[in-house]
Protein backbone atom coordinates (compact mmCIF):
# COMPACT_ATOMS: atom_id res chain seq x y z
CA UNK A 1 0.00 0.00 0.00
CA UNK A 2 2.95 2.58 1.18
CA UNK A 3 4.22 1.66 -2.65
CA UNK A 4 0.80 1.90 -3.80
CA UNK A 5 -0.11 5.56 -2.36
CA UNK A 6 1.90 7.73 -4.58
CA UNK A 7 0.82 5.69 -7.80
CA UNK A 8 -2.86 6.79 -6.66
CA UNK A 9 -2.00 10.07 -5.81
CA UNK A 10 -0.41 10.41 -9.39
CA UNK A 11 -3.31 8.97 -10.99
CA UNK A 12 -5.85 11.78 -8.45
CA UNK A 13 -4.18 14.73 -9.76
CA UNK A 14 -3.49 14.67 -13.64
CA UNK A 15 -0.85 17.16 -14.64
CA UNK A 16 0.56 18.23 -11.06
CA UNK A 17 4.04 16.99 -11.96
CA UNK A 18 3.75 19.34 -15.21
CA UNK A 19 2.60 22.35 -13.31
CA UNK A 20 6.41 23.05 -12.52
CA UNK A 21 6.02 24.57 -16.27
CA UNK A 22 3.67 27.08 -15.48
CA UNK A 23 6.18 29.13 -13.65
CA UNK A 24 8.05 31.72 -16.25
CA UNK A 25 12.02 30.48 -16.17
CA UNK A 26 14.39 32.27 -14.32
CA UNK A 27 15.59 35.63 -16.04
CA UNK A 28 18.87 34.27 -17.07
CA UNK A 29 18.15 30.65 -17.60
CA UNK A 30 17.99 30.61 -21.29
CA UNK A 31 18.54 34.05 -22.00
CA UNK A 32 22.37 35.12 -22.60
CA UNK A 33 24.70 37.81 -20.68
CA UNK A 34 24.88 41.19 -22.75
CA UNK A 35 28.70 41.03 -22.67
CA UNK A 36 30.39 37.90 -24.87
CA UNK A 37 33.02 37.54 -23.17
CA UNK A 38 31.34 36.95 -19.69
CA UNK A 39 28.70 34.89 -21.75
CA UNK A 40 31.64 32.84 -23.12
CA UNK A 41 33.00 32.52 -19.33
CA UNK A 42 29.55 31.44 -18.22
CA UNK A 43 28.93 28.94 -20.85
CA UNK A 44 32.49 27.27 -20.39
CA UNK A 45 31.64 26.95 -16.56
CA UNK A 46 27.78 25.51 -16.82
CA UNK A 47 29.29 22.72 -19.23
CA UNK A 48 31.19 21.10 -16.68
CA UNK A 49 28.45 21.44 -13.72
CA UNK A 50 25.89 18.45 -12.87
CA UNK A 51 22.45 18.65 -13.60
CA UNK A 52 20.76 17.32 -10.10
CA UNK A 53 17.62 16.36 -11.61
CA UNK A 54 19.42 14.77 -14.52
CA UNK A 55 22.46 13.54 -13.34
CA UNK A 56 24.10 12.85 -16.73
CA UNK A 57 23.56 15.87 -18.36
CA UNK A 58 25.52 19.28 -17.52
CA UNK A 59 23.37 22.35 -16.65
CA UNK A 60 24.48 23.43 -20.03
CA UNK A 61 22.38 21.11 -21.47
CA UNK A 62 19.32 20.29 -19.69
CA UNK A 63 15.77 21.64 -19.83
CA UNK A 64 14.77 20.60 -16.21
CA UNK A 65 13.64 23.71 -14.68
CA UNK A 66 16.29 23.37 -11.40
CA UNK A 67 18.88 23.49 -14.16
CA UNK A 68 17.53 26.48 -15.32
CA UNK A 69 17.83 28.08 -11.95
CA UNK A 70 21.29 26.99 -11.38
CA UNK A 71 21.86 28.48 -14.96
CA UNK A 72 20.62 31.55 -13.19
CA UNK A 73 22.68 31.58 -10.49
CA UNK A 74 25.91 31.33 -12.62
CA UNK A 75 25.29 33.88 -14.95
CA UNK A 76 24.22 36.48 -12.79
CA UNK A 77 27.19 35.64 -10.65
CA UNK A 78 29.52 35.91 -13.59
CA UNK A 79 27.53 39.25 -14.20
CA UNK A 80 28.53 40.57 -11.07
CA UNK A 81 32.06 39.75 -11.31
CA UNK A 82 32.44 36.79 -9.20
CA UNK A 83 34.95 34.25 -11.25
CA UNK A 84 33.70 30.90 -12.74
CA UNK A 85 36.00 28.89 -10.15
CA UNK A 86 34.76 30.85 -6.84
CA UNK A 87 30.87 30.19 -8.28
CA UNK A 88 32.10 26.22 -8.86
CA UNK A 89 33.74 26.16 -5.02
CA UNK A 90 30.29 27.99 -3.83
CA UNK A 91 28.43 24.51 -5.39
CA UNK A 92 30.96 21.94 -4.60
CA UNK A 93 30.42 23.82 -1.07
CA UNK A 94 27.04 22.71 -1.51
CA UNK A 95 26.75 19.80 -3.13
CA UNK A 96 30.06 18.30 -2.79
CA UNK A 97 32.63 17.06 -5.71
CA UNK A 98 29.94 15.02 -7.30
CA UNK A 99 28.32 18.30 -8.64
CA UNK A 100 31.43 19.23 -10.93
CA UNK A 101 32.39 17.68 -13.95
CA UNK A 102 35.49 19.03 -13.36
CA UNK A 103 38.31 16.48 -11.70
CA UNK A 104 39.56 18.21 -8.55
CA UNK A 105 43.02 16.62 -7.23
CA UNK A 106 43.60 16.10 -4.06
CA UNK A 107 44.36 13.76 -1.44
CA UNK A 108 41.81 10.98 -2.69
CA UNK A 109 41.99 11.63 -6.53
CA UNK A 110 45.82 11.86 -6.66
CA UNK A 111 46.40 7.97 -7.33
CA UNK A 112 43.86 8.43 -10.43
CA UNK A 113 46.64 10.83 -12.09
CA UNK A 114 49.75 8.78 -10.82
CA UNK A 115 48.77 5.12 -11.54
CA UNK A 116 48.72 6.31 -15.72
CA UNK A 117 51.94 8.02 -15.32
CA UNK A 118 53.76 5.29 -13.16
CA UNK A 119 52.31 2.24 -16.06
CA UNK A 120 53.79 4.68 -18.83
CA UNK A 121 56.59 4.37 -16.96
CA UNK A 122 56.93 0.66 -16.38
CA UNK A 123 55.85 -0.04 -19.61
CA UNK A 124 59.00 1.99 -20.96
CA UNK A 125 61.28 0.69 -18.75
CA UNK A 126 60.64 -3.01 -19.65
CA UNK A 127 60.65 -2.13 -23.18
CA UNK A 128 63.88 -0.35 -22.74
CA UNK A 129 64.96 -3.84 -20.97
CA UNK A 130 63.71 -6.21 -23.55
CA UNK A 131 65.19 -3.60 -26.62
CA UNK A 132 67.13 -1.36 -25.63
CA UNK A 133 70.47 -2.44 -25.01
CA UNK A 134 70.75 -4.41 -28.03
CA UNK A 135 71.33 -1.10 -29.66
CA UNK B 1 58.37 -28.88 -19.92
CA UNK B 2 59.63 -25.68 -19.56
CA UNK B 3 58.28 -24.24 -15.87
CA UNK B 4 56.52 -21.35 -16.21
CA UNK B 5 57.25 -18.28 -13.71
CA UNK B 6 54.23 -17.49 -11.30
CA UNK B 7 53.95 -13.89 -12.93
CA UNK B 8 52.36 -14.45 -16.17
CA UNK B 9 49.18 -15.27 -14.70
CA UNK B 10 49.77 -11.76 -12.80
CA UNK B 11 47.88 -10.06 -15.89
CA UNK B 12 45.06 -12.43 -15.73
CA UNK B 13 44.60 -11.95 -12.27
CA UNK B 14 44.30 -8.32 -12.33
CA UNK B 15 41.94 -8.62 -15.26
CA UNK B 16 39.63 -10.79 -13.36
CA UNK B 17 40.15 -8.74 -10.55
CA UNK B 18 38.64 -5.89 -12.63
CA UNK B 19 35.36 -7.74 -14.00
CA UNK B 20 34.24 -8.69 -10.30
CA UNK B 21 34.79 -5.26 -9.00
CA UNK B 22 32.81 -4.14 -12.54
CA UNK B 23 30.50 -6.88 -12.32
CA UNK B 24 29.90 -6.34 -8.23
CA UNK B 25 29.26 -2.00 -8.75
CA UNK B 26 26.81 -3.19 -11.66
CA UNK B 27 24.63 -4.89 -9.57
CA UNK B 28 24.62 -2.62 -7.04
CA UNK B 29 21.43 -0.37 -6.95
CA UNK B 30 23.65 3.28 -7.73
CA UNK B 31 22.29 6.18 -5.21
CA UNK B 32 20.28 8.52 -6.75
CA UNK B 33 20.63 11.14 -4.25
CA UNK B 34 22.20 14.11 -3.90
CA UNK B 35 23.40 14.61 -0.08
CA UNK B 36 23.98 18.33 1.01
CA UNK B 37 27.52 19.17 2.60
CA UNK B 38 26.04 21.84 4.70
CA UNK B 39 25.51 19.94 7.34
CA UNK B 40 26.91 21.49 10.25
CA UNK B 41 27.33 25.02 8.34
CA UNK B 42 25.38 28.40 8.48
CA UNK B 43 22.09 28.48 6.34
CA UNK B 44 23.11 31.28 3.96
CA UNK B 45 21.06 34.94 4.69
CA UNK B 46 17.96 35.03 2.54
CA UNK B 47 14.50 36.95 2.60
CA UNK B 48 11.58 35.66 1.02
CA UNK B 49 8.23 37.02 0.27
CA UNK B 50 5.15 35.01 1.61
CA UNK B 51 3.92 32.32 -0.92
CA UNK B 52 0.80 32.36 0.41
CA UNK B 53 -2.29 34.88 1.53
CA UNK B 54 -2.01 33.83 5.41
CA UNK B 55 1.29 32.77 6.39
CA UNK B 56 4.63 35.29 6.60
CA UNK B 57 7.40 34.84 4.66
CA UNK B 58 10.23 33.21 5.26
CA UNK B 59 14.03 34.76 6.17
CA UNK B 60 17.41 34.22 7.81
CA UNK B 61 16.49 35.94 11.19
CA UNK B 62 13.40 33.50 11.54
CA UNK B 63 15.28 30.60 11.36
CA UNK B 64 17.59 32.23 13.95
CA UNK B 65 14.96 32.99 16.92
CA UNK B 66 16.56 30.16 19.32
CA UNK B 67 14.36 27.51 18.96
CA UNK B 68 15.08 24.49 16.21
CA UNK B 69 12.74 24.25 13.61
CA UNK B 70 11.95 21.90 10.54
CA UNK B 71 12.37 23.52 7.02
CA UNK B 72 10.46 22.09 4.68
CA UNK B 73 11.11 22.76 0.90
CA UNK B 74 7.85 21.55 -1.04
CA UNK B 75 6.09 22.66 -4.16
CA UNK B 76 2.41 22.08 -5.04
CA UNK B 77 3.59 20.63 -8.40
CA UNK B 78 5.18 17.87 -6.16
CA UNK B 79 3.55 14.30 -5.70
CA UNK B 80 5.55 13.27 -3.11
CA UNK B 81 4.82 16.71 -1.01
CA UNK B 82 1.07 15.51 -0.59
CA UNK B 83 2.13 12.25 0.43
CA UNK B 84 3.88 13.48 3.06
CA UNK B 85 1.14 15.71 4.21
CA UNK B 86 -0.28 13.42 7.18
CA UNK B 87 3.11 13.24 8.56
CA UNK B 88 3.89 16.99 8.49
CA UNK B 89 0.75 17.13 9.87
CA UNK B 90 1.41 14.97 13.19
CA UNK B 91 4.59 16.42 13.49
CA UNK B 92 2.87 19.91 14.18
CA UNK B 93 0.43 18.11 16.27
CA UNK B 94 3.28 16.83 18.15
CA UNK B 95 5.04 20.28 18.31
CA UNK B 96 7.40 21.12 15.64
CA UNK B 97 7.82 24.56 14.33
CA UNK B 98 7.33 23.96 10.62
CA UNK B 99 8.49 26.82 8.32
CA UNK B 100 9.24 26.41 4.57
CA UNK B 101 10.19 27.44 0.70
CA UNK B 102 7.41 26.69 -1.75
CA UNK B 103 10.03 26.03 -5.30
CA UNK B 104 8.87 27.25 -8.57
CA UNK B 105 4.87 28.06 -7.33
CA UNK B 106 2.41 30.34 -7.92
CA UNK B 107 -0.03 31.90 -5.22
CA UNK B 108 -2.74 30.22 -6.96
CA UNK B 109 -1.21 26.73 -7.15
CA UNK B 110 0.20 27.30 -3.30
CA UNK B 111 -3.61 27.88 -2.33
CA UNK B 112 -5.19 25.22 -3.84
CA UNK B 113 -2.60 22.51 -2.52
CA UNK B 114 -3.04 23.68 1.27
CA UNK B 115 -6.70 23.80 1.19
CA UNK B 116 -6.71 20.56 -0.23
CA UNK B 117 -3.81 18.68 2.03
CA UNK B 118 -3.91 21.05 5.11
CA UNK B 119 -1.49 23.88 6.40
CA UNK B 120 1.18 22.79 8.94
CA UNK B 121 3.26 25.54 8.61
CA UNK B 122 4.06 28.80 10.15
CA UNK B 123 5.83 30.80 7.50
CA UNK B 124 6.08 30.24 4.07
CA UNK B 125 8.55 31.29 1.29
CA UNK B 126 8.11 31.98 -2.06
CA UNK B 127 11.43 30.13 -3.56
CA UNK B 128 10.78 30.94 -7.17
CA UNK B 129 14.40 31.29 -7.90
CA UNK B 130 15.36 28.05 -6.03
CA UNK B 131 17.94 30.35 -4.00
CA UNK B 132 16.88 28.95 -1.00
CA UNK B 133 17.20 25.58 -2.21
CA UNK B 134 20.73 26.00 -3.95
CA UNK B 135 21.70 28.04 -0.96
CA UNK B 136 21.44 25.02 1.76
CA UNK B 137 21.99 22.15 -1.14
CA UNK B 138 18.95 20.62 -1.75
CA UNK B 139 18.38 18.98 -5.16
CA UNK B 140 14.94 18.56 -4.98
CA UNK B 141 11.11 18.09 -3.28
CA UNK B 142 10.33 17.06 -0.89
CA UNK B 143 13.07 17.52 1.42
CA UNK B 144 13.19 18.95 4.95
CA UNK B 145 15.92 20.11 7.08
CA UNK B 146 16.77 20.50 11.00
CA UNK B 147 18.02 23.97 11.73
CA UNK B 148 18.69 24.41 15.36
CA UNK B 149 18.22 27.89 17.21
CA UNK B 150 21.09 29.31 15.36
CA UNK B 151 20.42 28.51 12.23
CA UNK B 152 22.68 26.19 11.79
CA UNK B 153 21.82 22.72 9.15
CA UNK B 154 22.05 19.62 11.71
CA UNK B 155 20.31 17.11 9.73
CA UNK B 156 18.54 16.48 5.95
CA UNK B 157 15.73 14.12 5.51
CA UNK B 158 15.56 13.46 1.26
CA UNK B 159 12.70 12.12 -0.24
CA UNK B 160 8.92 12.16 1.69
CA UNK B 161 8.56 11.97 4.99
CA UNK B 162 7.15 8.19 5.46
CA UNK B 163 5.40 7.28 9.29
CA UNK B 164 8.67 5.85 11.08
CA UNK B 165 10.60 9.40 10.13
CA UNK B 166 8.00 11.10 11.95
CA UNK B 167 9.26 10.11 15.49
CA UNK B 168 13.12 10.16 14.18
CA UNK B 169 12.71 13.94 13.17
CA UNK B 170 11.21 14.81 16.60
CA UNK B 171 13.98 13.38 17.61
CA UNK B 172 16.39 15.07 15.70
CA UNK B 173 14.83 18.12 16.86
CA UNK B 174 15.26 17.51 20.28
CA UNK B 175 18.53 16.85 19.63
CA UNK B 176 19.02 20.16 18.23
CA UNK B 177 17.67 21.99 21.11
CA UNK B 178 20.68 21.17 23.32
Amino acid sequence: MRLLAPLLLALAVPGAALAQNAMPPAPYAYRQLEDPAAEAQAQELMETLRCLKCQSQSIADSDAPMAGDMRHQVRSRIAAGESPEAIRAWLVERYGDYVSYKPRLDSATWPLFALPLLLVAGAALALWRRFGRRG
Amino acid sequence: MTRVKWTVWLPLAVFAGFVALVALQLFRPAGREVESAMIGKPVPAFTLPPASADRPGLSLADLRDGKPKLLNVWASWCIPCAAEAPQLAALQRQGADIVSVAVRDTPDDVARFLARYGNPYSRIGADDLSQVQLGIGSSGVPETFVIDGQGIIRYQHIGDIREPDVAMLLGKLREAAR
